[in-house]
């Protein structure tokens, strides 16, 4: 049997493949397709402090090996997932990651402190990268500073594992991770959707509601990789990789950029169970190439 | 109700109308128990193609295992699902969604309303109410007569009314302007599906006539399993919901379709 599990800080996970926020929704939405309990983490929806609506229909646009959505964060907020969600998602079976997003730095801060206090929640994961709501979300994530600002609040605020989740939509990714780096967060996750549009060209009309949106799938693989693998080796915390990951053989890729953990997202809408087979894929691999452990492939791209 | 994900053969592939195709799937093994109205999520067999297309229910032989689906091929991917042969295999989610209520209310005089290839749940649901001893009324419209699909096969189960745009077919106009309809007493539920500008006109005609009705959705979706929040319609009661999970079929009552 080979060792598949890795840690993320302090927090041991039994595998390295989570299901990234907004596309696996609580997790129980897939529990007909697969053993949901063999995951590694769950990440569960985007949560804010305040529940929100969300952006207007359409909300989804299908391109070129990839798509665009829009849904801006609609839930119900943090006290309906405390009294509703969490009791019913800490009986999965695997750790569970709440998804924090806020619109300004004292939502963020009110919200990490309320998930702070459910003991079977062993991490957060900071949205500071979502193209998709006006204010707040993403314009923290593109600069240095602010996104330095808005984790250390929340450092202050929460003592588990703080995960921050970063925007591909920068000049320099690096940058802005060892900014939250030195604001006292335990990992990056990358990336969030690259801000993208389509046209329905006989309509003459934007197909969002939104006219611009966020973009994920396999078109943008190539670019996560690259942002994965540089931010490895510009910062000492772990890095969790995803974007457009697809199959065992792409997850295998980003652990070997340097990855300690990934996440699937929009291959969940592809097929339901792949986060299974990914775990399985994984192993698979290890065992072919004669590995003892997932941590002998971390980061061990010969170049 | 639980959902599958099954392989399933494709035991026929036909055209059923200038740009439609009746595709039959059988499944080796027993098929789940499914409501009309329900859908499915097909993989389509295209590299060109990245998400699932949702599809509706449109009959089932429980005695041979056998889905159907009417499909309008308007893109890539309907396409892709019109070009496959017998003998290949399609993967499926199914079934999902929440279907016609028929179920669970007591209705005597049934009227299904379909535009386009929104008639494609009704066949489904006329074989329920036919199994139960009622016999539906078919209320249908199209552009033309050859885009009403699939007309014999409807008569076996109910009486067909049509309109069309051009008059080749029933009487000339919309389904709301049907001489059947002015006579609200002969139905006491409504169920329709198609264009969404079919489907609020027929809401407001029943909300006129005090008729129940409920209406069948089509958004564009991703997940179809009411994990990814890309398919909302705003309603009533709780504002964003999603049409692949609280739908695809909806009481007017919940829509915001009457201010
Ligand atoms: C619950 C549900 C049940 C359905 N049942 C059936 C059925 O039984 N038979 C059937 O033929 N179709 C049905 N549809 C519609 C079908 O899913 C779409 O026609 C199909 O996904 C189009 O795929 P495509 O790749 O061929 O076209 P695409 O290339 O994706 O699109 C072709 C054109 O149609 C437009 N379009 C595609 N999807 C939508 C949408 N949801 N709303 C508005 N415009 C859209 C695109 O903008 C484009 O102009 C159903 C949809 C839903 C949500
Ligand atoms: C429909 C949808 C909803 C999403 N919602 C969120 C969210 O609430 N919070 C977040 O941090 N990321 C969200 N994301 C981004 C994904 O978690 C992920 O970062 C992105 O899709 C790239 O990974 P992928 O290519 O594997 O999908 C969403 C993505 C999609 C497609
Ligand atoms: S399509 Fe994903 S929630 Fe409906």
């Amino acid at each position: 049997m080979v060792q598949l599990s890795t840690k993320i800080g302090s927090l041991e996970l039994k595998n390295p493949v989570m299901t990234a926020s907004g596309t696996f929704g609580y997790g129980t939405e897939y529990a007909d397709f697969m053993d949901i309990s063999r995951l590694g983490a769950i990440i569960v929806k985007g949560t804010t402090l305040a529940p929100r609506q969300g952006n207007p229909y359409p909300r989804m646009a299908e391109t070129p090996s990839g798509m665009l959505n829009a849904v801006g964060l609609q839930n119900k907020g943090v006290d309906y997932f405390v009294d509703h969600i969490y009791p019913e998602v800490q009986k999965i079976g695997t750790a569970i990651i709440v998804n924090v997003s806020g619109s300004c730095i004292d939502d963020y801060v009110q919200t990490a402190s309320i998930i702070n206090t459910l003991d079977g929640i062993p991490a957060i994961e900071l949205n500071i990268s979502c193209p998709n709501v006006k204010q707040g979300g993403m314009a923290f994530g593109v600069n240095p500073e602010s996104a330095a600002q808005v984790v250390s609040a929340v450092r202050k605020a929460y003592d588990k594992t703080l995960i921050v989740k970063l925007s591909p939509n920068v000049t320099d990714i690096t940058e802005i991770a060892r900014a939250v780096e030195g604001a006292g967060a335990d990992s990056v996750s990358l990336i969030n959707t690259m801000l993208g549009m389509a046209i329905d060209a006989e309509k003459r009309r934007p197909i969002l509601s939104t006219v611009t949106g966020g973009m994920s799938g396999p078109a943008v693989k190539p670019v996560a990789l690259r942002m994965v693998w540089q931010t490895a080796k510009a910062v000492k915390i772990p890095v969790i990789g995803l974007g457009g990951i697809c199959s065992a053989t792409d997850a295998i890729e980003f652990l070997l950029a340097g990855a300690s953990a990934i996440q699937i997202g929009t291959a969940n809408f592809i097929d339901p169970s792949i986060s299974e087979k990914v775990v399985d894929g994984i192993a698979d691999y290890l065992e072919r190439h004669g590995f003892n452990s997932v941590q002998d492939i971390i980061g061990a791209l010969q170049v | 109700m639980k959902k599958f994900q099954l392989d399933l053969i494709v035991a026929d592939n036909r055209m059923a109308g200038p740009s439609a195709t009746l595709l039959t799937l059988q499944y080796p093994g027993e098929l789940p128990d499914m409501v009309a109205g329900q859908f499915a999520e097909l993989q389509v067999p295209s590299a060109k193609v990245l998400l699932r297309r949702p599809i509706s229910i449109h009959s089932i032989d429980r005695k041979n295992n056998l889905i159907e689906f009417l499909i309008q091929i308007v893109g890539e991917g309907t396409q892709s699902l019109a070009d496959i042969k017998a003998g290949e295999k399609v993967n499926v989610l199914l079934p999902l969604g929440n279907g016609f209520s028929y179920r669970s209310t007591h209705v005597a005089k049934p009227l299904l309303i379909g535009g386009g290839v929104g008639v494609a749940p009704l066949l489904f649901l006329g074989q329920e109410f036919a199994e139960h001893g009622i016999r539906p009324t078919f209320l249908f419209g199209g552009r033309t007569e050859a885009l009403i699909l699939r007309k014999e096969e409807f008569q076996k189960y109910g009486d067909l009314f049509m309109t069309t745009e051009d008059g080749s077919a029933g009487e000339k106009g919309f389904v709301t302007n049907h001489s059947l309809l002015l006579d609200s007493e002969h139905f006491d539920r409504i169920y329709a599906c198609g264009p969404t500008p079919m489907l609020k006109a027929v809401a407001h005609w029943a909300k006129e006539h005090e008729i129940a009705c409920e209406v069948s959705l089509e958004h564009r979706m991703a997940c179809g399993i009411g994990a990814c929040l890309c398919c909302v319609e705003d309603t009533a009661d709780q504002g964003n919901v999603c049409v692949c999970k609280e739908g695809p079929v909806f009481e007017i009552e919940r829509l915001k379709w009457f201010n």
